[in-house]
């Protein structure tokens, strides 16, 4: 198979046409402009396919949603601050059922923030973001190879539960440039009784999550709860790295985890058996791996681009039977391995 | 001999209206469903409803429908109709809902001409909350938030969707109709009929703007409040054709 030399924001958009996405509607913001602009030249010179620039992610997001009725693999993307504008979208679309994948390319925040990478997104994503009770499946590549693999998992997983799954990545992953390999995606699977076709000479359907009666209102709520178990038991993701003899353990995703990497690499070098526990799904978050590594390791570093978000999910997985030290980079600040390394080998001293 | 002289349509459910007695809604709908049938369109038809009273118009509409959240009704459509070119896929919507929160995603889809239709009721006011200040409330007309009538320079004006949308190059047809009276009616239903059809000749954008009686929020009977249309609102929103490039759309088509 031959790799393909592509950046992280064309890698998304070639994953997503490979995996059959047919309809994708988006809003210029830096730094994901590269998929819109892929998806503008790729969709319409495919046969059927549409892309639709939107007046706004809000319109975007519900486009994807009417597409997703009438039965089409959809896609949108944007980054931090139109990713607010897309919660109320996502909300209806996990209400309603309706599959689609829609990708976070994060930047700099709170508000307009600023377009360098950043990891500040994770609560929004992670804890529905819109309102009510929902989740939606998060996944966090962490290489070009992974968001190819993952944008096409994306699609699988949004059809198999019939809910929005979202790609969080940032901006270092929309721009960088990597080989890539694609993979062959598989042929999809959702039954064409979840679409709106028309009623034909048959009955009339409607998708719909009104419900007045708060009796139904609240079995629909457990309906939706009881999937979002399903997923959490069968669907997550994590990497462990030199785990195996370490007496610290990082906890980091996406970028960070890079960063974690060439840190551990140096840390190592010098004699620090330090590992990294990399979770790929962040909703569900692989809580149960991360608990079973604390029989035999007792601290552990959460690193983030953030003020500490992911952090909490740590501290739940781990329950307090380890101790937790963090160090967040928020704002679009991002350190290099080397100042990692001094930041972890300072905390490693101090618990030695 | 038994003559049929008047049924329920067949694109309608065996439902009785939740609406309050002299609405609108009610009479609308049944238009929209003798013109699905007489189009012969039932089958092909997706609908997107709006939040406002007419949520629950899949409860009364016997074609496939799907919600969207509060003004996102016409992005919706744009998108059901870009994946199935060959339905007849249709927004029904609220002042509220099209001319307020998503007067963008109307303007656009009509700016992009998207060959959608979009039934769109004007009340002058918020129906479902429970009779608030609408962007189509007239100067000096009380409601709930406009206690002491709505004031021009603290409220701004009432919107005339049709004139505007009449004005984008993306348009092909618009009319403003009203339903308070039988012949008033039977036009209103002409409108809808020439809408679908324009869409169904796959000429673009259109949308049927209807003068609709909400006496509950008015705070008038019936009988008031048909006349009020006829000597009130249709005076700040004149009824008539405001687009109809049907023909010359037609015409362009068959000569390229």
């Amino acid at each position: 198979m031959n790799k393909t030399l592509m950046s992280g924001n064309h890698v998304i958009g070639e994953a997503s046409i490979r995996a059959g996405c047919h309809f994708y509607a988006g809003y210029p913001i830096t730094p994901q402009n590269e998929l819109t602009e892929y998806m503008s030249e790729h969709m319409r010179s495919n046969e059927g396919r549409v892309f639709i620039q939107a007046e706004s992610e809000i319109s975007a997001i519900n486009m994807i949603a009417g597409a997703a009725a009438a039965g089409a693999r959809v896609m949108t993307s944007s980054s931090s601050p139109g990713m607010s504008l897309k919660q109320e979208g996502i909300s209806s679309m996990a209400a309603c059922e309706l599959p689609g994948v829609i990708v976070n390319i994060m930047r700099g925040g709170p508000g307009l923030g600023n377009i360098r990478p950043a990891q500040g997104d994770y609560f929004q994503a992670t804890r529905g973001g819109g309102h009510g009770d929902y989740r939606t499946i998060v996944l966090a590549p962490a290489t070009c190879q992974e968001l190819a693999d993952l944008t096409m998992d994306a699609f699988d997983f949004a059809d198999k539960y019939r809910t929005p799954v979202m790609i969080l990545a940032d901006g270092m992953m929309g721009q960088m440039m990597e080989p890539v390999i694609f993979k062959k995606p598989t042929p999809r699977q959702y039954p064409e009784k979840f679409m709106l076709r028309g009623a034909g000479t048959g009955k009339s359907k409607f998708i719909r999550a009104l419900l007045l009666d708060p009796i139904d209102a609240e079995e629909h709520n457990w309906k939706l709860a009881r999937k979002y178990e399903v997923i959490t038991k069968n669907e997550t993701l994590c990497e462990e790295y030199n785990v195996e003899d370490a007496d610290m353990v990082i906890v980091a995703y996406g970028t960070s985890a890079r960063i974690a990497k060439g840190a551990i690499k140096r840390l190592r070098d010098n004699g620090m058996k330090v590992g990294l526990f990399r979770p790929i799904t962040l909703w569900p978050f692989p809580e149960q791996k991360l608990r079973a590594l604390s029989a035999k390791i007792k601290n552990f570093f959460v690193f983030e681009l953030s003020t500490g978000q992911m952090l909490d999910d740590v501290r739940l997985a781990l329950q307090g039977y380890a101790h937790i030290d963090f160090h967040g980079r928020p704002g679009g600040a991002v350190p290099t391995p080397a100042e990692l390394t001094n930041v972890i080998a300072r905390v490693y001293n101090k618990n030695d | 001999m038994v003559k049929i002289v008047s049924k329920k349509p067949n694109s309608l459910k065996e439902k009785i209206f939740h609406y309050c007695p002299g609405c609108g809604h009610s009479i609308v709908h049944r238009l929209v469903a003798e013109v699905f049938d007489e189009l012969d369109i039932r089958g092909i038809a997706i609908g997107v409803p709006p939040a406002g009273c007419a949520v629950l118009a899949y409860n009364y509409f016997d074609i496939d429908m799907v919600e969207a959240p509060h003004g996102r009704a016409t992005a919706m459509a744009a998108a059901i109709k870009r994946v199935l070119p060959d339905r007849m896929v249709f927004s029904y919507q609220g002042d509220g809902d099209l001319a307020a929160i998503g007067i963008a995603e109307s303007l656009h889809a009509a700016n992009r001409g998207d060959n959608i239709t979009v039934i769109f009721i004007n009340n002058a006011v918020y129906g479902m909350t429970g009779g608030q200040m609408a962007p189509t409330t007239l100067l000096n007309q009380r409601t709930t938030t406009s206690p002491a009538g709505r004031h021009k320079t603290l409220d701004g004006y009432p919107l005339k969707v049709s004139e505007i949308f009449s004005q984008l190059q993306g348009t092909t047809y618009i009319e403003r109709c009203a339903v308070s009276s039988p012949a008033t009616v039977n036009k209103t239903k002409k409108a809808i009929k020439k809408a679908f059809q324009c869409q169904k000749d796959g000429l673009g954008f259109s949308l049927v703007e209807i003068l609709s009686a909400c006496p509950t929020n008015w705070k008038m009977n019936s009988i008031d409040s048909v006349q009020w249309i006829d000597d009130v609102l249709c005076k700040e929103y004149p009824p008539g054709v405001f687009k109809d490039e049907t023909a010359a759309r037609k015409l362009a088509e068959a000569s390229s």
